[in-house]
């Protein structure tokens, strides 16, 4: 019962036998959870660094050492290319991402623009919007040949080019940027809210004007949170596959992660190289994520003794106002409104074609019925369902355990354990996907091929994000609480189940919710892994997309999104009545 | 200098009920002197120092200072916070971080619509934190600053704008008590060598007491008294107030006439002599404060001249240094009583209680 206090100094205990059995049982427990952690971070990546190695193995030929394949990723004119076009997408995505959602995050928080509550609920709507969705219905939007906004200013003026392409470089970073931007907005509204308000107030009372009140003292306190959301939306951006997949390799714009899927697509397909342009991507994205903790650990120089719980008071922007309650309509209809609209539209055609009066005719849900018809439907939404419950528990409860030793126990090494857990950080999908099918391929235990090989993907990828949730609340758990819990004369077992589970549930159902919402949008780990008859939701929009079915792709998209809109509101009003229960 | 009429500012929470906020505020504080707000936590005085501020958007009444009005409803005025050019200490003092102490302490100066040249600021700048003893720090970070430091820093960065009146909320709360005491007496110091008008919020009475030329007691919203710290302390207006202000006794009584200019009163601790503040009829229920060291204890007969003489029993009695606490007993009632620590009564024997009429107060009924 006090063993898990007394690990720290076992010379102390001698006498007592009953202290000495958990401890063995503690130990146990510890070696097989840095096991299975090493077993899902670590020992896919030795395998994809290997693989980076060798040539390709044909009937005849073994696969020999090589260093090729690192020539032609990093060596080659194209390679040349490739980097640059993976870095000015990142940098383009990431930063115009990142200046809307300052933007907004300040708007919204600080001014006295009209539709704010609105504006808030709206603005975290793309976050569950599968990417693929999001960019499928761009390419509707702002196409040469289909876009309705070419064709509608065609009409208009009687072009005869069309307007936007969004097959192009700056097309992928407006639709990735745009979908990321709530990332960059949740990010600095956060830093914004945990600022101490008398900061800008005595800044307002010194007789700043309003806008130097936000570019003096408002950007400057939250740099390091702007500083730290540009790095995750790098890391984002370079890691992101829907939209260099579908709007840049039709025309030949290609970044690390497309040139993976091609690598391997291509027949034969090249594993050596795409080992070799994953490990650089792994180099990048490594390096990002390093700078980022760096600016995390730095943040809490900025911290200072905080005041009474005023809000802070809403800046007058006069006139200004109304220009910013416009942009507020027009990123919610850019984001939110017309892709769905347009998703819609299509959704009711019984081929594709622009909104026009003609078209008006043929509405039909015809649509629908054909994708419940669809040989795959039921599958894929059974796969995608056990794929992100089951996922989501397994990590919520391995995570819990992980948190646990590195956090409430003094074992040594533990900070191994935490670093291995929070690896798959780095781990764009398309390279998890990648090194998790050449282990399975290379290291045959049957899951090759099948579902599980998904769900070891997925519980690898989702690990940091429940060591998150699940740090956060194991923090706020005092040692206090459980050693008064011990006095009381409560088992360590009871202790764990009494008080220390209770206080850990909140952390574990919204990590459990956000590891599902994720699970059901993830396509860049699952399109190198799933085989015939194994499809997941976000497998069966890429699989519509490559026949050119449209129309079908439209009403599965319009049913996803409802779908997983009304899970959210579900959840929402459930854990709403669980919280007010608990308090 | 500064005057404030029918001040009302109300708080709403997000499902639009009123939490809190200040009703009818009314007062007005002449050039040079400290006018402290004081009242439990929630009673509406860092309220009112915001709406004085225009942090706050007040929902009615009228702000004057000097001869500017700062906001008033009927008139539709209202004069942005950064356009007041009043100095204010927060409680958290909102030093900025990344900045260093001069930058701090400059930036009012650099906000300045006509900004001054760069030697003038400095020399501004400089001579404030002299003042504040601050000048040999002027190029250290701020977060390197004790809480002490920062609290000069915070009253410095006030003061270097001149600004014609000065807001402190609660500016000493956030040290530690040794500290605090040091402070008060810079503060008072500063403020009376600089003459400058200042309003002063704190919940903690002794400070109120010490640094204030008038003290207005709020609660609920309200101010219940305003008057100068003697006054509120030996004269309390209400039961709120002399409760609030120290501890005291309450003792009900019905009036039975008057004796020259002092009032009788029937009371359970027997009939008491009071100095008449008004003139209540005969049968009139009134209460009664008395503080504990206006209970003057004696072994023997009291030697006081005039004064109410009672006798009753030590229930019991805490040593606390400088002074000993006795809680008496009169005719089945407790009464608190604070003496020298040379009385050496033991708990259970008789004492003599002497009182001067003049330290009863009448409490006007709420």
């Amino acid at each position: 019962m006090v063993g898990t206090s007394l690990a720290g100094d076992e010379s102390v205990v001698d006498t007592a036998t009953q202290v000495k059995r958990p401890i063995e049982i503690k130990w146990f427990l510890i070696g097989a959870v840095i096991l299975v952690v090493a077993w899902l971070a670590l020992i896919p990546l030795c395998f994809l660094v290997w693989q980076s190695f060798m040539t390709t193995a044909t009937l005849n030929q073994p696969a020999v050492f090589t260093l090729e394949n690192y020539e032609r990723a990093l060596g080659s004119a194209d390679s040349l290319r490739l980097m640059g076009n993976s870095l000015q997408f990142a940098f383009g995505t990431s930063l115009f991402a990142l200046a809307l959602g300052t933007f907004f995050a300040w708007v919204n928080e600080r001014t006295n623009t009209p539709f704010k509550s609105l504006f808030f609920a709206m603005s975290i709507i793309p976050l569950v919007i599968p990417g693929i969705l999001f960019t499928a219905s761009w390419i509707m939007i702002a196409s040469p040949q289909i876009g309705i906004f070419n064709l509608v200013l065609k009409d208009l003026f009687g072009l005869s080019q069309p307007v936007f392409n969004i097959y192009s470089l700056p097309g992928m970073i407006w639709v990735d940027g745009l979908h990321y931007a709530p990332v960059a907005f949740l990010m600095v509204t956060a830093a914004f809210r945990a600022m101490d308000p008398s900061l800008e107030e005595s800044a307002m009372m010194s007789g700043a004007p309003v806008f130097q009140i936000a570019r003096r003292i408002t950007l400057k306190l939250a740099w390091p949170a702007i500083l730290a959301s540009f790095l995750v939306l790098f890391i984002r951006a370079i890691e992101s596959f829907e939209v260099p997949a579908l709007l840049g390799l039709p025309v030949g714009i290609q970044v690390f992660t497309s040139a993976i899927y091609e690598a391997v697509q291509s027949y034969p397909s090249n594993i050596g190289l795409a080992s070799a342009y994953a490990a650089v991507l792994l180099v990048l994205t490594s390096v990002a994520i390093y700078y980022q903790s760096r600016i995390s650990s730095q943040g809490s120089r900025y911290s200072t003794v905080t005041g009474k719980g005023f809000r802070p008071r809403m800046l007058d922007i006069g006139r200004w106002r109304y220009l910013t309650g416009g942009l507020f309509i027009l990123y919610v209809v850019l984001v939110v409104a017309l892709p769905f609209l347009v998703l819609f539209w299509a959704s009711l055609q019984s081929y594709y074609a622009a909104p026009s009066m003609a078209a008006l005719k043929n509405l039909s849900f015809a649509a629908y019925g054909r994708v419940l018809d669809y040989p795959g439907f039921y599958t894929s939404v059974w796969n995608s369902t056990v794929l992100a419950l089951g996922g989501a528990t397994i990590v919520m409860l391995l995570t819990s355990v992980i948190c646990w030793i590195t956090i409430k126990t003094k074992i040594p090494g533990r900070w191994l354990l935490d670093l291995l857990a929070s690896m798959p950080l780095v781990f764009p999908g398309i390279v998890l996907g990648l090194a998790t099918m050449i282990f399975y391929l290379h290291f045959d235990i049957g899951i090759y091929g099948t579902l599980w090989i998904m769900m070891v993907a997925y519980v690898t990828k989702f690990l940091p994000y429940g060591m998150r949730y699940n740090s956060t609340s194991m923090v706020q758990i005092h040692k206090d609480l459980e050693e008064s819990a011990a006095m009381s004369g409560a088992s360590w077992f009871a202790t764990f189940r009494r008080v220390v589970f209770p206080l850990l549930k909140p952390g574990l159902v919204a990590g459990f919710i956000y590891i599902v919402v994720v699970s059901v949008r993830e396509l860049s780990s699952s399109i190198l892994l799933y085989s015939p008859g194994n499809e997941v939701l976000s497998i069966m929009i890429w699989e519509f997309w490559q026949n050119g079915q449209y129309v079908e792709l439209s009403a599965f998209g319009v049913m996803m999104i409802v779908a997983l809109f009304c899970f959210l509101m579900v959840v929402q009003s459930v854990s709403k009545r669980f919280g007010i229960s608990e308090n | 200098m500064l005057s404030v009429e029918k001040l009302t500012t109300i708080y709403r929470d997000g499902s639009g009920k009123q939490v809190a906020g200040a009703h009818d505020v009314e007062f007005s504080v002449p050039t040079g002197q400290l006018f402290t707000l004081l009242g439990p936590s929630g009673c509406g005085k860092t309220t009112t120092l915001r709406s004085i501020a225009g942090l706050e958007r007040p929902s009615a009444g009228t702000i004057r200072a000097g001869n500017r009005m700062v906001y008033s409803s009927d008139m539709n005025v209202f004069v942005p916070p950064n356009q007041r050019q009043f100095g204010m200490v927060f409680q958290s003092y909102a030093i900025w971080p990344h900045m260093n102490v001069f930058e701090n302490a400059a930036f009012p100066l650099q906000m300045r619509r006509n900004r001054p040249a760069a030697t003038e600021i400095r020399n501004k700048v400089m001579a404030c934190l002299e003042a504040v003893s601050l000048d040999h720090l002027a190029e250290r970070e701020a977060t390197k600053l004790s809480g002490g430091q920062q609290q000069r820093l915070a009253l410095a960065r006030a003061l270097v704008m001149e600004p014609q009146l000065l807001l402190l909320d609660e500016p000493l709360s956030n040290l530690d008590a040794k500290l605090r005491d040091k402070m008060r007496f810079e503060l008072k110091r500063t403020q009376r060598d600089l003459g400058l008008t200042t309003i002063y919020v704190t919940h903690d009475q002794s400070e109120a007491l010490a640094l204030s030329h008038e003290i207005a007691v709020m609660n609920q919203g309200r101010i219940v008294q305003i008057g100068s710290p003697r006054d509120i302390y030996e004269r309390p207006a209400t039961s709120f107030v002399a409760d609030f202000i120290g501890s005291t006794n309450f003792i009900d009584g019905t009036v039975r006439g008057m004796s020259g200019e002092e009032l009788v009163v029937d009371t359970s601790i027997g009939q008491l002599r009071v100095e008449a503040r008004s003139r209540p009829a005969p049968g009139a229920s009134i209460s009664l404060s008395i503080r504990p060291e206006d209970l003057h204890l004696s072994e023997g007969a009291p030697t006081e001249q005039g004064f109410n003489r009672l006798s009753g029993v030590v229930e019991a009695k805490v040593f606390l240094g400088e002074v000993l606490d006795f809680r008496v007993e009169i005719n089945g009632v407790s009464l608190l009583a604070r003496a020298h620590p040379s009385l050496r009564t033991h708990v259970g024997e008789g004492i003599n209680i002497a009182i001067d009429p003049a330290k009863c107060t009448m409490l006007a009924t709420q």
